[in-house]
């Protein structure tokens, strides 16, 4: 998918006008956040499963290289083939290699963010199979031709009126408005792809080292139809989500759905080994792994490699009152909300991001609901200071941060210029005690008035309360 | 160097800790991490949670009675009587009742599977089912209705205690294992719950005891 995250000013300006999207958002906030919360609290002690979560994530990145080989010599035993691949043409180059080598004409897939980050679908085309999306929601994106806007509810942004009028275009059938109605309309329109599918492509949520296994977790049971029914399977997944035991991914499991969807469990858990056994009914009778790093290994090591230990539950995006307000078209590529606004530009470049790091209030909603505690407003932080190493502020910013820190380090002019400013912010906001305008903020001032402050420093206050 | 070498020299040079004993330790010790309360009552528990996603659930004292219970079942939600069952359960009385079930996998228009399950556990009211060749995975998942017989002293209280059975009873996991946690359902249009998306619209589970 192509990143278009430096359009993302201008896409901010278009969601924030559009009513019909903010409609759909706020549905989002009532269920995710409330429906988190609901279930959340079935887990006693929640700090400690959420440590022992990072801890299990922690052990697999400080050591990676151990665990993916192990995961790749267990899932060779079993009967799957195993591929590596660099980046996202790589993966699209595998899978159409597989599809020719079994003589593929078409595919049922079921929900991948990381075929996402590779633009599969277009390149299988382009290799002559034809692909079908099999989660509603992504099957309603392929249909309207869009791109997902939240990893775990792809088609948020769009309301129940503008389905019902996709589906009676293009299933030329008599318009259905009630939403189960819809859903089984598009139940009976998919049931042949997946009996006619030649392969069938997935994700993985993780992959299990111990047993070399790959596991899904689905509500719809598109994820079971893909990976039971064509004769040849093809499951793409990142490098990082190798997990060592099926102990450490069930305590992973117990937080994924209650943070994602607030589920104490999804419908369907599938563990995926090897292939098809001579006697087995079903099953695939090829079952390939593909590993796709697409600048995932450059974070291993560094002072942002707590970012993988994500397991893309999407609950930082459902809590982020940016997200909350913008939708994830804006963000410009696969991953939005707090999570995406850190993957994007450490995976696509930071040059072509400039904005994403710098869309947040820093409020920490997103890191206090991360079920495997990444420090996501630290993480943005440091992506800003990396930013201003690389001179990618404007020299006004460049500018102020540079008195502010000549500042910092020489305390007695800090505090005269300090009593100086707040006498000056005080006399501005007059009798109202409000400013309309900030020179050099009217970006802020433009939708709110500035409080003015009393007109004391802290420090003048802090040396009152101590002397009584 | 392919892309195996490349990526996989790229993590080493990058990595802090490179301890393969560190790794065998964790494998062969495969630690828990923390457990919820181990419930009373692992029967009342697993039903009580299986309603709660919208499973429906019977219980008999007689595995005999598992084709009149379903019978009666699926006349009064006005379901179709026929289907097909796992062998294992071939040779309940399902004729006598007036159900046609007869035992091969699943397909595309069969309505109604009757299955058993590995195991079920009581923490989220879910059923373990193994892919094998007498336990086609298309019967819990092609039909409208899925039906599982399950012995309820087969019901462990965690996903934990199902793994250490897997291990126990077998070397390696089977090629698919399932768990079913209810009716398969979607919120993709609206958030709005709507049972019946892909897989089953229903899902009964009948707790027989043997």
């Amino acid at each position: 998918m192509q990143n278009t995250s430096l359009q993302f000013r201008n896409q901010v300006t278009i969601k924030l006008a559009d009513a019909r999207l903010q409609d759909a958002l706020s549905r989002l906030q009532s269920r995710f956040v409330e429906g988190r919360s609901a279930v959340i609290s079935e887990i006693a002690d929640l700090e400690e499963a959420r440590t022992a979560a990072a801890t299990i994530r922690d052990r697999v990145i400080n050591n990676l290289e151990h665990w993916l080989v192990h995961f790749e010599q267990q899932a060779t035993a079993c009967g799957a083939i195993v591929h590596w691949a660099e980046t996202g043409a790589d993966v699209n180059r595998i899978v159409a290699g597989i599809a020719a080598q079994h003589g593929v004409k078409t595919a049922a897939k079921s929900k991948s963010m990381v075929s996402e980050e590779c633009g599969l679908n277009d390149a299988l085309e382009l290799a002559g199979v034809k692909v079908m999306e099999t989660d509603l929601g992504e099957y309603i994106l392929q249909l309207a031709k869009e791109a997902p806007s939240h990893i775990v509810a792809p088609v948020v942004h769009k309301n129940k009126e503008e389905i019902s009028d996709l589906f009676a275009e293009k299933h030329h059938l008599p318009r259905k408005t009630g939403i189960a109605e819809l859903c089984r309309e598009a139940r009976e329109v998919l049931r042949p792809a997946f009996l006619n599918a030649d392969m069938g492509i997935s994700g993985a949520n993780f992959l299990v080292a111990e047993t070399g296994s790959a596991l899904i977790v689905t509500n719809e049971g598109n994820g079971r139809l893909v990976t039971t029914l064509p004769r040849v399977h093809v499951a793409i997944t990142g490098i990082e989500k190798v997990v060592p035991t099926l102990e450490d991914v069930t305590t992973l499991l117990r937080l994924l759905p209650r943070s994602a969807t607030g589920q104490s469990i999804t419908n369907y858990v599938s563990v995926l080994t090897g292939k098809k056994n001579a006697e087995d009914h079903d099953g695939p009778e090829h079952f390939h792994i593909i590993l796709l790093d697409n600048g995932r290994s450059s974070l291993v090591g560094s002072e942002m490699q707590e970012m993988l230990r994500c397991i893309r539950c999407g609950a930082c995006m459902n809590h982020c009152p940016v997200y909350q307000n913008i939708g994830g078209h804006a963000y410009g590529w696969v991953y939005p909300g707090p999570m995406g606004s850190i993957l994007t530009p450490l995976l696509g470049g930071i040059e072509k991001s400039p904005d994403l790091p710098n869309a947040s209030t820093f409020c920490g909603a997103c890191a206090a609901v991360c079920p495997v505690k990444i420090p996501l407003p630290d993480l943005l932080r440091k992506l800003r200071e990396k930013q201003l190493q690389r001179g990618m502020k404007s020299w006004q910013e460049t500018f102020l941060l540079k008195v502010w820190a000549w500042l910092a380090l020489h305390p007695t002019i800090y505090a005269i210029a300090t009593r100086i400013g707040v006498r000056l912010i005080r006399m501005m906001g007059g009798k109202e005690k409000l400013l309309h305008t900030l020179p050099g903020a009217g970006g802020w001032t433009d939708g709110r008035d500035f409080p003015a402050p009393s007109g004391k420093t802290f420090r003048e206050l802090h040396k009152r309360g101590a002397g009584q | 160097m392919n892309a195996r070498e490349k990526i996989l020299s790229k993590i080493r040079s990058a990595q802090t800790q490179s301890s393969a004993p560190v790794t065998s330790a964790h494998l062969a010790q495969h630690p828990r991490g923390p457990l919820p309360p181990a419930p009373t009552d692992l029967v009342a528990c697993f039903k009580e949670r299986a309603l709660k996603l919208s499973s429906d659930v019977l219980e008999t004292h007689s595995r005999a009675e598992v084709p009149t219970l379903l019978a009666r079942y699926l006349r009064g939600k006005n379901l179709p009587v026929s289907g097909v069952c796992w062998p294992s359960l071939a040779g309940l009385p399902w004729s006598a009742a007036g159900l046609d079930m007869p035992s091969r996998p699943a397909k595309n228009s069969d309505l109604v599977g009757v299955t058993g399950a590995f195991c079920a556990i009581a923490e989220t009211g879910t059923l373990m089912m193994l892919s094998g060749p007498d336990t086609p995975a298309t019967t819990s998942l092609l039909p409208e209705t899925h039906v599982a017989v399950l012995d309820p002293r087969r019901i462990v209280a965690t996903m934990e205690d199902a793994w250490d059975l897997l291990r126990k009873e077998f070397k390696q996991p089977p090629r698919a294992v399932n768990f079913i946690s209810g009716p398969s359902r979607t919120a993709d249009i609206e958030q709005t719950v709507t049972l019946g998306a892909h897989g089953p619209y229903r899902v009964l589970l009948i707790l027989a005891s043997l």
